[in-house]
């Protein structure tokens, strides 16, 4: 004897209506036959045979409203697997455990002391550090290739890639066509296959088109597979505005992409940060989204020559040590930031600068230290200010430094409205540095 | 339009030509085993045990049973949400699948997964993807890294006709036939992708042309034979081994069940469906082959036994299997550095 089940039709489906029953006690009934028609508030759907037999008895007239998903319905003579009377309750994975903690990582003692000491060092643009760090890592690893538009043999449409089709062969270093929404695809399916792709965007502007790759297949499948089967990917290009290109070329997705788990999100401002991150970023076995400014490629740093020298993913840099505020920033921003913490020396206020380098994970530890030591903190970026980093800072620092803080901390951003062209309103849409600086003067 | 999936290519050859006794015998079971898993899986649907979004391929088995026999070790196959025929045709274990529809910790993704995110390197599958067209260019992708380790082998790339409207489809077409990538675009056309045909959908009449303006050959197949769709499978294959680019399939399917398990099917009739199944159903026409081959209806009867047991066995694994531990939560999100 089987027992036929009020069926649950769909996600949601916890009762419904026994319409009509197409089949009577006696009918032999085989797979696929429809027994009933059942009505739920949103359709009227078809009870299916699973089973071959007689149908001996009919436990629910038909008409009968609230018919509860499991209810017996019908009885079934014959078929040899029936269906379990009743589905037994799931074992549970853990009697105690109420609620799962994530896993804190607390904010230990503060920071490992300076940043290792490279030695000497030489002065490079942050265009050639990055093009350094891709072809040190190309000789390295020959898993690891570049594709882009333009990436070969144009050599880059901002340079970044010069000489790297020389050295490395057009099977490394590979131009595709105007689609990105198929070559994101191709190089995150390139990377579950286990290869380890740099993707250059032209700017991050174009990545918009394939920002269901990024997000939907390269962040996620790692935790939708257990753990098997990642993306071991770089994502780079130009990010945020850089001068006079209007709306659609000048926006900043350091917000959009951080707010993502299953990504890193690193935005270098030197040149050093530029080679020491981007090697870090290719060795990583994340996705790792590379956020560029267009304007700083052509910007000179020093940076060591040491061969090793690379920095960690998630670890912020203290630009300009100081007393009384932290401005916490980063890109092309730290140069913002910087300018703003000269002025006020002048006026006697002593600014410490953080350059973020990345933003996901975020350095709380760096940021808690320096909040606790000065007591106000103002944030700069970019980008727009509505749930924008900024946003994330300042709930993290009023999270982990409350009773630190003598004023309401404070963000400076971008002006909410698209970017206009003409040169006075750009200006007047970026922030400059008196607006830090009188950001932080009314702290005081 | 008539239901029959009439105009495909029908196969040429004597069916030993195309497949032994042995194989045929083979190939019946593996449907036979994605035809019971997923009427069990319905039947758990229906009891509360599987939850979410469930798309079952029931009707559509000859399609990738017959392009599993055409493959070799180191091959890719990825696909859309409608995925648990091909875990089994890629021989990834009943349990582990049913275990991860029910969202337990035995499941092939920890429970973490579900329905259309399931993968097995380890067997060749690479998902299990539930963004209508995206696995199209990650497909692309898998035989990009064939051709960048220039070894022979090639991704099989499955979606529907519903899917094959989408903008990267025609990006990944492109990018691979430029780049002669060894891929095989498979389109199984079942004729609705949820409640739109596919007249109302694609202005194209022959989705097998679809890829013509890339230079890629095609074929239309009867996606309803077995022995059709390998012997047109085999053809594809061929031709990405030899290094000469991508190769689209059409094949023409029905599914029997609605888009998931909450379609009520009311843009089709009855009689459209039973037409399907009585004159075209990949099971009837296989058996019958088999008999004629000289298999004992006995022995058929043995193995359609068998397979239940499997099946049941699967179903009671992934109901006795824990749910996955609260810790697991957390777990996955990144690998360390």
């Amino acid at each position: 004897m089987t027992d036929i089940l009020m069926p649950a039709l769909s996600p949601t489906m916890t009762e419904g209506k026994l319409a009509k029953w197409l089949k009577k006690v006696g009918d032999e009934v085989k797979s696929g036959d429809v027994l009933a028609e059942i009505e739920t508030d949103k359709a009227t759907m078809e009870v299916e045979a699973v089973d071959e037999g007689t149908l001996t008895a009919i436990l629910v007239e038909e008409g009968t409203e609230g018919v509860a998903v499991n209810a017996v319905i019908a009885q079934l003579n014959g078929g040899s697997d029936a269906a379990k009377p009743a589905p037994a309750p799931a074992p549970k994975a853990e009697a105690a455990a109420p609620k799962a903690e994530a896993p804190k990582k607390a904010p230990t003692t503060p920071q490992e002391p300076v940043e290792k000491e490279w030695g000497p060092t030489k002065t490079m643009t942050v265009r050639e550090a990055l093009r350094e760090a891709m072809a040190v890592e190309m000789r390295a690893d020959k898993d690891v290739f570049l594709m882009g538009e333009e990436v070969a043999q144009y050599q880059g449409a901002y340079k970044v890639s010069q000489g790297l089709l020389d050295e490395f062969g057009a099977r490394r270093v590979i131009d595709t066509p105007i689609t990105e929404h198929g070559f994101t695809g191709m190089a995150v399916g390139a990377a579950m296959n286990g290869l380890k792709p740099i993707l250059e965007f032209m700017t991050f502007n174009f990545a918009m088109q394939a920002i269901d790759q990024i997000i939907n297949s390269a962040a996620k499948t790692l935790y939708m597979s257990g753990g098997q089967m990642g993306a071991q990917i770089v994502f780079r290009g130009p990010n945020g505005a850089a001068a006079r290109v209007g709306a659609q070329h000048s926006q900043c997705y350091a917000s959009w992409y951080a707010h993502c788990p299953g990504l890193k999100v690193v935005a270098p401002w030197s040149a050093a940060d530029a080679k020491g991150l981007l090697r870090a970023a290719i060795r990583d076995p994340n996705p790792v989204v590379f956020l560029e400014n267009e304007i700083l490629y052509g910007h000179s740093f020093e940076v060591p020559e040491d061969e090793d020298f690379i920095l960690p993913i998630g670890k912020a840099k203290i630009e300009r040590q100081g007393s009384d505020v932290t401005i916490i920033a980063f890109s092309i921003m730290v140069d913002t930031a910087l300018k703003a913490a000269e002025t006020l020396a002048e006026q006697g206020i002593s600014a410490e600068v953080i350059n973020l380098r990345t933003i996901r994970p975020l350095d709380i530890e760096t940021i808690a230290a320096s909040v606790k030591k000065t007591s106000r903190v103002v944030s700069l970026e970019e980008g727009w200010p509505f749930a924008g980093i900024g946003s994330e800072i300042i709930a993290t620092v009023t999270e982990h430094c409350f009773d630190w803080l003598d004023a309401p901390p404070a963000r400076v951003a971008g002006v909410d409205v698209p970017m206009p062209y003409a040169a006075n309103l750009e200006k007047l849409a970026l922030p400059q540095p008196d607006w830090v600086v009188d950001a932080v003067k009314k702290l005081f | 339009m008539a239901v029959s999936p009439d105009k495909s290519r029908k196969s040429a050859k004597k069916p030993a030509e195309v497949m032994s006794k042995d194989e045929l015998l083979k190939a019946y079971e593996s449907m036979l085993l994605i035809r019971r898993f997923e009427e069990k899986a319905g039947q758990l649907y229906g009891m509360g045990l599987i939850a979410g979004f469930c798309h079952l391929y029931i009707g559509q088995e000859a399609v990738v049973v017959g392009m599993q026999h055409c493959l070799k070790e180191g091959d890719q196959v990825i696909t859309s949400y409608r995925d648990h025929g091909h875990m089994l045709a890629c021989d990834m274990d009943p349990k582990g699948v049913m275990a991860e529809l029910t969202g337990r910790i035995g499941g092939y993704s920890k429970g973490k997964g579900g329905s259309m995110h399931m993968f097995s390197k380890e067997k060749g599958f690479f998902g299990g993807h539930g963004i209508v067209g995206a696995q199209v260019s990650l497909g692309a992708g898998l035989a990009f890294a064939n051709w960048y380790r220039e070894n022979d082998n090639v991704c099989l790339t499955y979606y529907g006709e519903g899917a094959s409207n989408q903008g990267q489809v025609y990006e990944s077409y492109n990018l691979a036939a430029l780049m002669k990538l060894p891929v095989v675009f498979i389109i199984e056309n079942n004729r609705y992708a949820m409640g739109t045909s596919v007249e109302r959908a694609s202005a194209s009449r022959d989705l097998s042309l679809n890829a013509a303006a890339w230079g890629m050959p095609s074929l239309a197949v009867d996606g309803m034979d077995v022995l059709a769709v390998k012997e047109a499978g085999e053809q594809a294959v061929a031709h990405c081994r030899a290094g000469k680019g991508p190769f689209l399939l059409e094949m023409k399917t029905y599914r029997y069940r609605g888009h998931s398990m909450s379609d009520p099917a009311k843009y089709r009739t009855r009689e459209e469906v039973q037409k399907m199944r009585a004159e075209h159903d990949c099971l009837d026409s296989a058996r019958k082959k088999l008999e004629e081959a000289g298999i004992a209806e006995a022995d058929l009867k043995k193995l359609d036994e068998a397979i239940k047991a499997r099946v049941q066995e699967a179903a009671d694994f992934s109901q006795s299997s824990p749910e996955p531990d609260p810790s697991e939560l957390y777990t996955d999100v990144l690998l360390e550095g």
